[in-house]
């Protein structure tokens, strides 16, 4: 165990063209806590995602992750599958992102490439059907039981991925995540299109990831009742620079969130100030 | 030096028929996003279009050279124009909602039925014309006898590119079906959703880009004063590569990256050797794509996530 | 928007036989406009260098015919069998037949083929035919691995196929090096040129890698034809010599085969040995492939074809994923690359052409990216159709590039639309293509 902060962020800018989508934003997340990044749409939120996540090179600014055993790694420096592999941050995507076309088990197994192309002697020993991959193949289905079975979707393993209900892909979004082993999850919009069940059935997962599995989360969210109900910390953009921060009562409470809320979208405005009543 | 600026004007004469071609595959590339692999080969059909009424033409004992021309050119524009509108009817509009493979490969069984329909109706031998337009104007002379000579015919090349060019410019940024194509290229769902006749649109640009297609066709008749079969293969990816180098989707891009390939082979031929020049534009598609796959006036991509 | 457009050519079906005339009468009309030139006037140089033509109203007027009858029949056709029957001649029923077939179907040819050379002992022809139809199974199946399993589309695939060719030819005329070494080389040596060409290409999007490996196909055909000294041009090399039964020729000498068997000897047995070459090349191109798939490699090749971005987000190294891929089948097109060379004696330019990359291609797509049942079945029609047409020459190419056109828009899918998952806790159930990606690179 070392240091609070799994991640902290410093005057990160990132420009397109002329434009600036975020500009010196600074935050940080702390380890086995659920940290929420909101704002009204356009805020930036998921272009900081895409800086975090190795997808977009940050024009300024340092992003720090800090594993558990105290290693820190600078996310600017590693690009796109690297911030996966070696600093284990994971990651779902606003618009899902499964592989239809294969099975729900197959997305899980696909998660865990990197365990078990070593196990396969990079593919060598495997093609020769050594023993080791077996046992390690085993252990990868064997995960992706595990995970199939804490977002029930366990009678469903050997459909196609692309069949899933709309809900239950969210979460085999989730679980494919998870079974990457990370040390950060970042989810953009998990509860984008949920019901109000499904939603509830979502604050639990993440909820049961972060008390079960100790796992630190750092999320997008447009549902409030989500946020308010299962962040340890709320950071709030708008126009790509943070107006606020805090628990969601402070946030709540705050007039700068309300006022961006109100200046962008009554309905979502009207979200923050029930979500606190 | 005369050297130089000889192969400079041949250069530019043969990077405007790249360019005219390029102008096809570009429309169809921003409007459908598919290379359209038969594309050279409609240049071709052009291209015999052209000698065939040339021909036909001249048995009639005409003799007035411009009015020759001026009648060759839109027969052959209309005709060929037809086979752009009919390959796609038949090839292309069935597989426009299919994967994405798949108009691909019918492109290219297109393209083999197109050059071997053209070799089994006009046989495979190389068809030569007599030169049509002669003259032309000494610009300088050199000191070893060598001069620097610019044809009437390379003049006319030229010429007909800008006008073209001008004139379908023009037509996509100021007319209705410029506009109609531009709202296909963003969103065809969208476009049909507000009134814009989709197939109608996509039709017209086949038709254009074949039309543009036989204008090649005919000057390269004129200026190498022959046609065969099997020069739409070649001449077809060098164009795409044109287009590619110069940003695909873009008209003025297409002129500018058929010069460029056009003065690239010419000098490429003419200081190093003549066996490579395919070689050498195939290589710079590879390295432009691989450099700069925007192109030179493409607009930059910025992956979405 | 599909459903738009369905309504309206709906409606405008619903009219009758003048209907169907009318628009018969169209279409001639159209035919008689791009045949009339091109058709109904024939141009040939004449002895002098000029050119002459002279009018073909027959032609003509018979193509133009068959362009009108052939637009009523297709017209009633499609009235008869409904809105969308083109797209659906073969019934679902057929369809499911098809993949509950598959589990029989693959070990019945197996068998049969391990007896061709039984059956067909005495018929030359049928075994070359054979052989000629196993070589392009070999390079489906090569070719699937990279566009059918990895999504990356590649036009260029017979430069492989050239590399392998070349690299036995050259290694054996000029060192002797024996068939039994120079074949992993020649794999080995096309892998090496799969990794060259795809390490600076591969970050490209689909169209244009196609058009990259298109290029460099025409590359490798181009220094071909140029590097005389090296590659003899356009003549070619000949004299590759024949391949051994691990150092025992097949030939009528005292220490070739049929002299140490005892047996009579009988050109026969060389096309015998030829046939179960080939056939254990591609099964083991079969094998190997089927291996991979189950393998975590084989996995990532599939998600790559299906979402990119997500296999970044793994942590999969989508580089070295593709090379990996594009290594694999340009091998595979090696090795068949060395068995063409000694099979024929001889290799040139002209055998490896745009076109047979085209060919190879059309395979892999017709017989459903991705299954090794399909794209056997696809080699075996497509190869198999290409012969009747030998006699008409001129023709071939004409009919296999409509063949292309029509099999596209019957089946896009191809033959087996259907995807076998690599992996299940309960049952295996086959994935509708519908649902399986084309990959985007």
């Amino acid at each position: 165990m070392s240091g609070e902060r799994i991640l902290s962020v410093d005057q990160l800018t990132m420009r397109f063209g002329g434009i600036v989508a975020v500009q010196d934003l600074s935050f940080a997340a702390d380890r086995r806590k659920i940290t929420a990044l909101i704002g009204p749409n356009g805020a930036g939120k998921t272009t900081v995602f895409n800086c975090i996540t190795g997808f977009y090179k940050p024009t300024g600014g340092a992003i720090r992750l800090t594993h558990d055993d105290g290693k820190e790694i600078a996310l600017e420096r590693l690009n796109d599958f690297r911030i996966a592999k070696q600093a284990k941050v994971a990651r779902t995507f606003q618009n899902i992102r499964l592989f239809p076309g294969m099975t729900v088990l197959e997305n899980l197994m696909v998660a865990q490439h990197n365990m078990l192309m070593r196990a396969s002697g990079f593919t060598f020993l495997g093609l020769i059907g050594a023993p080791n991959y077996r046992s390690a193949e085993a252990q990868a289905i064997d995960l992706a039981t595990d995970w199939l079975k804490r977002v029930s979707l366990l009678d469903r393993a050997d459909d196609a991925a692309g069949n899933l209900a709309y809900g239950d892909q969210r979460r085999l979004e989730i679980a494919r995540a998870m079974c990457t082993g990370p040390a950060l999850l970042c989810l953009d919009e998990p509860a984008a299109g949920l019901n109000a069940r499904e939603s509830a059935a979502l604050s639990e997962l993440l909820l049961s990831i972060r008390n079960d599995l100790g796992t630190s989360i750092l999320l997008i969210e447009h549902d409030m009742s989500v946020v308010m109900e299962i962040s340890d910390h709320i950071v709030v953009m708008d126009h790509g620079v943070k107006i606020a921060q805090g628990t969601p009562r402070e946030v709540r409470d705050d007039p700068k969130v309300i006022a961006a809320y109100l200046g962008a979208d009554e309905e979502e405005a009207m979200a923050v100030m029930e979500s606190g009543s | 030096m005369d050297y130089f600026a000889q192969q400079l004007i041949n250069g530019l004469v043969l990077g405007s028929i790249y360019g005219l071609i390029a102008i096809g595959y570009t429309m169809v590339y921003g409007i459908v996003g598919m290379i359209n692999f038969a594309h050279g080969d409609i240049f071709m059909i052009g291209g015999f279009i052209a000698l065939i009424s040339f021909l036909i033409l001249v048995s009639f004992g005409l003799t007035a050279v411009p009015l020759i021309l001026l009648v060759v050119l839109l027969v052959s524009m209309v005709i060929t124009a037809l086979y752009g509108w009919t390959i796609e009817r038949i090839a292309y509009r069935p597989l426009r909602h299919s994967f994405r493979l798949a108009p691909m490969l019918s492109a290219i069984g297109m393209s083999f039925v197109l050059t071997n329909y053209s070799q089994v109706a006009q046989g495979a031998r190389v068809k030569p014309i007599p030169p049509v337009i002669t003259g032309g104007y000494t610009l300088h002379e050199g000191a070893e006898g060598f001069a620097v000579q610019l044809s009437n015919m390379q003049i006319i090349v030229v010429l007909a590119t800008i006008v073209l060019l001008t004139l379908f410019t023009w037509l996509v940024s100021r007319t209705r079906l410029g506009r109609d194509m531009r709202a296909c290229e963003q969103d065809q769902t969208m476009a049909a959703l507000l009134g814009v006749d989709v197939d109608r649109t996509i039709s017209m640009t086949f038709v254009i880009g074949a039309g543009l297609a036989a204008v090649a066709g005919m000057m390269y008749l004129l200026y190498y004063g022959q046609v065969d079969f099997n020069m739409g293969f070649v001449a077809g990816i060098k164009a795409f590569t044109a287009a590619v180098l110069g940003g695909i989707g873009s008209l003025p891009g297409a002129v500018l990256g058929g010069l460029a390939i056009g003065l690239i082979e010419t000098f490429w031929s003419a200081y190093f050797s003549v066996e490579y020049k395919d070689v050498a534009a195939f290589s710079i598609l590879i390295i432009v794509l691989i450099f700069m796959p925007t192109g030179l006036l493409g607009r930059p991509e910025v992956e979405k996530v | 928007m599909t459903a738009l457009s369905h309504e309206i050519t709906q409606t405008s079906r619903a009219a009758g036989i003048p209907f169907i005339l009318k628009r018969a009468f169209f279409n001639a009309l159209v035919a008689l406009v791009l045949f009339s030139l091109m058709v109904g006037v024939r141009t040939e140089a004449g002895p002098d260098g000029q050119l002459t033509y002279w009018p073909r109203f027959v032609e003509l007027a018979s193509l133009v015919g068959i362009v009108f009858g052939g637009s009523v029949v297709i017209e009633l056709l499609r009235q008869w069998i409904g809105p969308s029957g083109a797209e659906r001649l073969v019934p679902p029923a057929l369809h499911s037949g098809l993949s509950f077939l598959g589990r029989y179907l693959a070990p019945a040819l197996l068998i049969f083929t391990l007896l061709v050379p039984v059956i067909f002992y005495d018929q030359r022809y049928i075994l070359d035919l054979a052989i000629l139809v196993l070589t392009y199974v070999m390079l489906g199946w090569g070719l699937n691995v990279v566009v059918g399993l990895a999504g990356l589309l590649d036009l260029g695939y017979v430069a492989f196929y050239a590399v392998g060719a070349y690299s036995y030819a050259l290694l054996a005329t000029n060192f002797g090096w024996s068939f039994w070494i120079c074949l992993p080389l020649a794999g080995i040596l096309a892998a090496f040129w799969g990794v060259l060409l795809g390490f600076p290409v591969l970050r490209l999007r689909g169209d244009y890698l196609a058009i990259v490996t298109l290029a460099f196909g025409e590359i490798i055909r181009l220094v071909l034809i140029n590097w005389q000294s090296l590659t003899g041009g356009p003549n070619g090399v000949p004299g590759i010599p024949r391949p051994t039964l691990f150092g025992i020729p097949l030939t009528n000498t005292d220490d070739g085969l049929a002299a140490l068997l005892g047996i009579e000897f009988s050109p026969t047995h060389r096309i015998v040995f030829l046939f179960y070459l080939i056939l254990a090349l591609a099964l083991l191109t079969n094998w190997v492939t089927i291996r991979l798939r189950r393998l975590p490699i084989g996995r990532a090749w599939e998600a790559l074809r299906e979402d990119e971005v997500a296999c970044r987000a793994l942590g999969i190294n989508t580089t070295t994923t593709k090379l990996t891929a594009f290594a694999t089948g340009a091998m595979f097109g090696g090795f068949a690359g060395a068995f063409f060379a000694t099979r024929q004696g001889f290799i040139s330019p002209e055998s490896f052409t745009f076109q047979e990359s085209a060919l190879v291609l059309a395979i892999v797509v017709l017989g459903g990216m991705g299954s090794q049942l399909g794209v056997a079945l696809a080699a075996l029609t497509m190869i198999g159709g290409f012969e009747l047409f030998r006699g008409l020459e001129t023709y071939r190419m004409l009919v296999f590039g409509w063949a292309m056109v029509l099999i596209m828009i019957w089946r896009p899918r191809g033959l087996i639309g259907h995807r076998a998952p690599t992996v299940y806790l309960k049952k295996s159930q086959a994935i509708s293509s519908d649902l399986v990606k084309e990959g985007h690179g």
